[in-house]
């Protein structure tokens, strides 16, 4: 138990070291695409995780870049870039979205949650500790957009917003395995650790009711 | 993507005029399909307007019964509407087939309406496609062309159209509402929004420069039972194949929409009137002038046999 304990922060340590590196060496070209003549920026002003963040963009900037380059939040990952794998999908006012599908000049007034915003090593979220308690991922990469998709899907059903498979359009629909493998299709999972995410949501949704 | 500059509109009479006069402006709203193709540089305006804050996110009982849906309505909030669940089910169904969850509490109904196809020589700038590069050629044509239209298509182009939403409401006769950049309004309906690729499949719906949707338009509850059959390569998360949207009276009669067999959404009014003799009947109106390729020449039998499928789940 103590070696794998050692391991788990030994990883979050590299992985932590490795964001630090990816912010440093970003900054300067988001100062270099501000800095460039004739590049509109904008500035905007928006909460991320409880705390009230202002920054000067390009306009060109998504809320994803905003939140890893601008904010050092790299938590929330880049995949795809496109809306189609998850992996950067973040709680706006309440609503779970791909944060590379949108501006960030577009989310003026805003509040923004991310996978830092969830919870913390020391304190984690029931949904964070249900992925580890389930090993609902392999190589850790989309687990994040993973995590913050659940959390909200699980307001979606407790709002009574349909899917696909629920059956009866009219009645409150089910917190069920079916439910979530089709609420959660928009989260690609390279790894495949689909069922044990189900799980993980399904521990969570039970703890819930 | 290319520099841009950005503004937040303060009207929709006021967006439309922006629009107009500025060459190069676009509307966005949920930004989920232009900024995609925005990065790839298929789109690349030079100013933006964002029409998100013209409280044009509400949904209201018209006078005649119906519905006014707001241009930026979410697909989420669509959906999820106890109005549109209970009278008008086949809406809320086509919009819970489509996209992710994540690109549903994003993407909006004017939005939906303008979404560009998913051909993926459009898709591709190393491609010749006369859609993104006029005069360029059509790829598809010759080319992979699965998932491409089956009927209403031109010499310069096969794509479809991507919605599951537009399907329900070209079988509900929606209308959708504008603001012009003078200010005038004008109603189109559905069946003439959007256009067939003729020789200018870059020109997709009827819309004018600067012309703004301000809402769409459902008239009063039809009744009857609300289908929507969508057939994809994956069980979620994926653009139609063929879809199939029906509305079938106790009497047998009814409607029938189509997705993912033509630049639009695809209606035969004739072929409603033979909704009581069958699926085949049905398909055979619909689909009488279909130019399939080898490649998608499937997706005939596949419509008749998705609504036979339909038909016999409204009998039940």
């Amino acid at each position: 138990m103590q070696k794998s304990r050692d391991l788990d922060v030994s990883r979050r340590d590299l992985m932590v070291g490795g964001a630090a590196a990816a912010a440093v060496t970003a900054a300067p070209s988001v100062a270099r695409a501000q800095a460039a003549a004739g590049v509109p920026s904008l500035k905007v002003a928006f909460t991320v995780n409880g705390r009230a963040r202002e920054l000067e963009l390009d306009t060109r900037t998504t809320l994803l870049d905003a939140l890893r380059e601008g904010l050092h939040f790299p938590g929330t990952k880049k995949g795809c870039d496109h809306g189609q794998c998850g992996a950067c999908t973040v709680i706006v006012d309440g609503r779970r979205i791909n944060s590379c599908l949108t501006l960030a000049v577009m989310h003026q007034g805003g509040s923004i949650t991310t996978v830092e915003g969830l919870g913390t090593p020391q304190d984690l979220h029931p949904m964070q500790a249900a992925f580890v308690k389930h090993d609902g991922y392999q190589c850790g990469y989309c687990t994040p957009g993973q995590i913050c998709s659940a959390v909200a899907v699980l307001g979606e059903i407790e709002a009574g917003i349909p899917s696909h498979v629920s059956a009866d359009l009219t009645a409150q629909p089910q917190a069920t395995a079916a439910e979530f493998r089709e609420r959660m299709s928009g989260n690609i999972c390279r790894c495949g650790a689909y069922s044990n995410i189900v799980d993980a949501i399904t521990e969570v949704a039970g703890r819930k009711a | 993507m290319k520099p841009f500059t950005y503004e937040r509109a303060r009207s929709p009479a006021e967006a439309a005029a922006a629009a107009a006069g500025r060459p190069g402006a676009k509307f966005i709203a949920g930004g989920t399909n232009l900024l995609d193709l925005m990065k790839l540089q298929i789109e690349a305006p030079t100013h933006l307007i964002d029409v998100n804050g013209l409280e044009l996110d509400k949904i209201e009982a018209t006078p005649e019964d119906g519905l006014r849906i707001g241009a930026v309505v979410r697909n989420t909030d669509l959906a999820a509407d106890p109005r549109m669940r209970r009278d008008y089910a086949l809406l809320s169904r086509a919009l819970l087939a489509g996209a992710s969850g994540q690109l549903r509490n994003k993407a909006t109904t004017a939005g939906n309406l303008l979404q560009r196809t998913r051909c993926p020589y459009f898709y591709d700038p190393n491609q010749p496609c006369n859609k993104r590069q006029p005069g360029s050629g059509c790829s598809a044509i010759g080319g992979f062309s699965r998932p491409h239209a089956v009927v209403g298509v031109s010499d310069a182009c096969i794509a479809t159209h991507p919605s599951d939403m537009t399907v329900a409401m070209r079988a509900l006769d929606a209308t959708v509402e504008t603001v012009k950049a003078d200010g005038a309004t004008r109603r189109i309906p559905i069946a003439e929004f959007h256009r067939l690729p003729g020789d200018t499949p870059q020109r997709e719906t009827v819309l004018e420069t600067g012309e703004l949707i301000t809402a769409v338009t459902l008239p009063p509850p039809v009744g009857g039972k609300h289908l929507y059959y969508k057939v994809r390569d994956r069980a979620s998360y994926a653009f139609a194949l063929i879809s199939v949207g029906a509305i079938v009276q106790p009497d047998g009669s009814g409607r029938v929409a189509l997705g993912g067999v033509a630049h639009k959404p695809w209606r035969v009014e004739a072929a409603d009137a033979e909704l009581p003799r069958g699926a085949e009947a049905v398909t055979a109106r619909l689909l009488a002038d279909a130019r399939p390729t080898d490649q998608n020449a499937f997706k005939l039998p596949l419509v008749r046999r998705t609504l036979a499928a339909a038909l016999a789940e409204a009998r039940n």
